[in-house]
């Protein structure tokens, strides 16, 4: 099959996704398809139309890539895609959003408010910030809502914190939340075809805890896969993954972000439709405790491009 | 029941291999930004880059021309690994003309200044080992001194360079705990990254410290020829006169950094450590760079370049320095350098840089965030609302724009805090700085230059 990977781009991850590009290109080729890499930028649909592939696999993350604006120009040059489509994409890509659905539908998510920067700036939503205590109790975190990585991501620990935390978290997007802090271990569960692969368990064991950009950093965390959890909390775990994958609307694979608190229930914190597949990521990880090696998976996460129901055009 | 690691996956296997040293050196996603900073688009005042585009393309071919003719065989070959006899009358030229009476003995040819960086921070340093650095400090030679395990203390700077009564104090409290530091790392004249230039008074000072407590200094040079306005100062390793002053320079600044060339010249038994180090790094810098360098000054005078140069980057910092006055709002200060590649600008406490290069880059505009320039644990909140500006990379018009640009997402952070803080706009006022408030790491003394320049 001709298969171009779609790496690189313009947001802020763009390091992280020529790091899985690179690496899943390469599966590619070894498993005998015919791989042309392309670090998108304006000249993205001329470079499809002219190498012609029979499917496109997204490796991109953040904004652009794993937030629908890609996936939506794939369905309009009419090119197959891998994993998520146009709405899912759109929905995880938006913390809110995808915690707005989890609660709907019953889903344990933190709680939460959320605020779109239009609201500081023109109606007055400063004065509001005095319920944040009454509504969530400090510690809180405050995340930009559509940011991949840990930038702008910054732990609020009383009323006179969250000024310069809702500043950093609008550099990022326009829109951010200010989420409950719930103390607990970390665990992800990436969702492949509709099922659960093992957990695996952040444990950060250097650096700031607070600080969650130098968390990261290699060597400040450590990954154990399969976590250590009593079993019907692992099953727990893969059910409500599952349950959220649905859900949301998600296509092939996506990976289910945790905290685990030691007396309570398991409580999504993020989804993200385009997990990193790069050598330090967590999903070739959780693959290959299920027993899936990394060409392995990188043909399975290949096929969801052909399996996926079409954008509903005219 | 025992944690196991997973021992399957790529990086948990490689993780068991790599040396505690690489560990001390991070990737940051703030690195990883820093990678789309070089798209055309936009407007990058984040580089540390010369003007190449202006060097006289015929100079060049007839000095290529003229060392493949004359010195093929040479340049072709393994070179000694101390640097050819003909580079280095030309670096004893270059420091003559800084009033510094070199012998070539005493030099070391390098691969660019970081390297001398990196090879003297070798040969110096064993795991642990105390190094004084200036906060903020260039953040290239930060790797050098974590991958060798060095502990940095950092000694704040302000207008005039690194505060020198800081330093002693500190030094009487590393020597009450028995701890001799291997050197004081320091850029004195442009400095980089806050563009500061140490007065005279506190280099005297400096080189009697050395000479008195018998610590080595390490006085790194790249700009010092590249000076705009002001009377040029005596360095550090004239003052001393080569007993404790490790000098280092480079061609990078006064001609071009694709040669990669630069020195080490100090004290004789460091030079012959440096020596076997660079053997074991490299074996010997460029042939064809070393040729090049020679046939150079032998065709042309090198001061031509560096005049040249010079006045391009004074257009472009007083371009810069007339953007900042008017696009930046009254909150922030920042220096004014008297040569040299760099401007350092400080905001309001509440501004993260970091988080400001983001939006900015939305604008298509980047600048350094100044976090990466002081080495504290992390996380250091100093440097966290200072950003470094170069102006030596852009045409005038483009930086003007640039900090046009950078202005406007200022304004918007300090819009936004505003509303949150009910803190009114500042207003701008020529009345001078009150100094009881001087901050340690805020440039307020550069600014009050500033104001007494225009």
């Amino acid at each position: 099959m001709k298969v171009a990977v779609l790496k690189g781009g313009a947001s802020l991850e763009r390091q992280v996704s020529l790091r899985s590009g690179a690496r899943i290109a390469e599966a590619l080729r070894t498993s005998g398809h015919d791989v042309v890499e392309i670090d998108v930028d304006q000249g993205l649909v001329k470079n499809l139309r002219e190498s012609q592939p029979d499917a496109a696999f997204v490796a991109l993350h953040g904004r652009g890539g794993e937030d629908g604006t890609i996936q939506e120009l794939l369905e309009i040059v009419g090119i197959p895609y891998t994993g998520c489509g146009v709405l899912s994409s759109t929905l995880t890509m938006d913390k809110s959003l995808t915690k707005l659905l989890l609660q709907k539908h019953g889903v344990p998510t933190p709680r939460f408010v959320s605020f779109g920067e239009a609201a500081f700036k023109s109606l007055g939503a400063s004065d509001a910030l005095d319920r944040i205590e009454e509504l969530l109790g400090f510690p809180v975190v405050v995340k930009p809502a559509r940011q991949g990585s840990a930038l702008g991501v910054n732990f609020a620990a009383d009323k006179s914190e969250l000024p310069p935390a809702i500043l950093s978290a609008f550099s990022y997007d326009e829109s951010l939340l200010i989420e409950q802090f719930v103390k607990g271990r970390e665990i992800a569960v990436s969702v492949l075809d509709g099922e659960a692969l093992p957990a695996v368990e952040a444990i950060v064991r250097g650096g700031d805890f607070f600080d969650f950009e130098s968390r990261y950093e290699i060597g400040n965390t450590d990954y154990v896969c399969p976590a250590e959890i009593e079993t019907t909390i692992a099953q727990k775990l893969a059910a409500i993954a599952v349950e959220t994958f649905q859900l949301l609307d998600c296509h092939g694979f996506a990976r289910v972000d945790f905290i685990v608190p030691d007396d309570g229930e398991p409580q999504v914190l993020e989804v993200n439709s385009i997990p990193g597949l790069t050598q330090t990521s967590l999903m070739p990880m959780a693959a290959e405790a299920a027993g899936i090696s990394f060409e392995e998976l990188t043909q399975r996460l290949l096929a969801t491009s052909q399996s996926r129901q079409p954008y509903p055009l005219g | 029941m025992d944690r196991k690691r997973s021992s399957k996956h790529d990086i948990e296997r490689y993780a068991r291999l790599f040396a505690e040293r690489s560990e001390k050196v991070k990737t940051s996603a703030m690195r990883d930004m820093m990678s789309i900073t070089d798209r055309p688009e936009v407007i990058s005042l984040a580089s540390g880059m010369p003007d190449t585009k202006s060097f006289p393309k015929d100079l060049l071919e007839s000095v290529f021309v003229d060392m493949a003719r004359h010195h093929s065989a040479e340049l072709l070959q393994y070179t000694p690994t101390d640097g050819i006899i003909g580079v280095k009358r030309c670096i004893a030229e270059v420091m003559a003309a800084e009033n510094i009476s070199a012998d070539v003995e005493n030099i070391l040819v390098t691969t660019g200044g970081q390297q001398a960086i990196d090879l003297i921070t070798r040969v110096l340093v064993d795991p642990g080992d105390t190094i004084i650095t200036e906060a903020p400090t260039y953040p290239g030679a930060v790797p050098s001194f974590l991958s060798f395990q060095a502990e940095a203390i950092q000694i704040d700077i302000d207008g005039e360079g690194i505060r020198v009564d800081l330093l002693e104090a500190e030094l009487d409290r590393l020597d009450q705990a028995g701890i001799t530091p291997k050197f004081i790392y320091t850029v004195p004249t442009f400095q980089n990254p806050a563009g500061v230039t140490m007065s005279l008074e506190r280099r005297k000072r400096l080189v009697e410290i050395a000479n008195e407590r018998e610590l080595l200094v390490l006085e790194d040079n790249p700009y010092g020829m590249l000076r705009y306005s002001g009377e040029p100062l005596p360095t550090l390793r004239e003052l001393d006169g080569g007993n404790y002053v490790i000098y280092l320079g480079t061609f990078s600044k006064i001609l071009a950094p694709g040669l990669r060339l630069g020195w080490i010249e100090g004290p004789s038994p460091v030079i012959e450590k440096c020596n076997i180090a660079k053997a074991a790094a490299d074996l010997n810098s460029s042939g064809v760079a070393q040729y090049m360098i020679e046939t150079y000054f032998q065709q042309a005078d090198w001061r031509d370049w560096v005049k040249t140069a010079s006045a391009i980057y004074k257009s472009r910092r007083d371009a810069m320095l007339a953007a900042l006055e008017r696009y930046f709002p009254p909150e922030a200060s920042w220096t004014t350098p008297e040569g040299g590649l760099f401007i350092w600008a400080t905001l309001p406490d509440h501004i993260d840089t970091t988080d400001l290069l983001t939006k900015a880059l939305r604008s298509n505009v980047a600048f350094v965030p100044g976090a990466g320039a002081f080495l504290g644990s992390k996380p250091d909140p100093r440097g966290r609302n200072t950003m470094r500006l170069n102006f030596s990379g852009v045409p005038e018009d483009r930086i003007t724009e640039g900090i046009r640009r950078i202005g406007e997402v200022v304004e918007e952070q300090l819009e936004l805090w505003r509303t949150m803080t009910g803190e009114h706009r500042a207003v701008r006022t020529d009345a001078p700085a009150d100094g009881s408030e001087e901050s340690s790491v805020s440039f307020l003394a550069g600014r009050k230059m500033k104001r007494q320049a225009g």
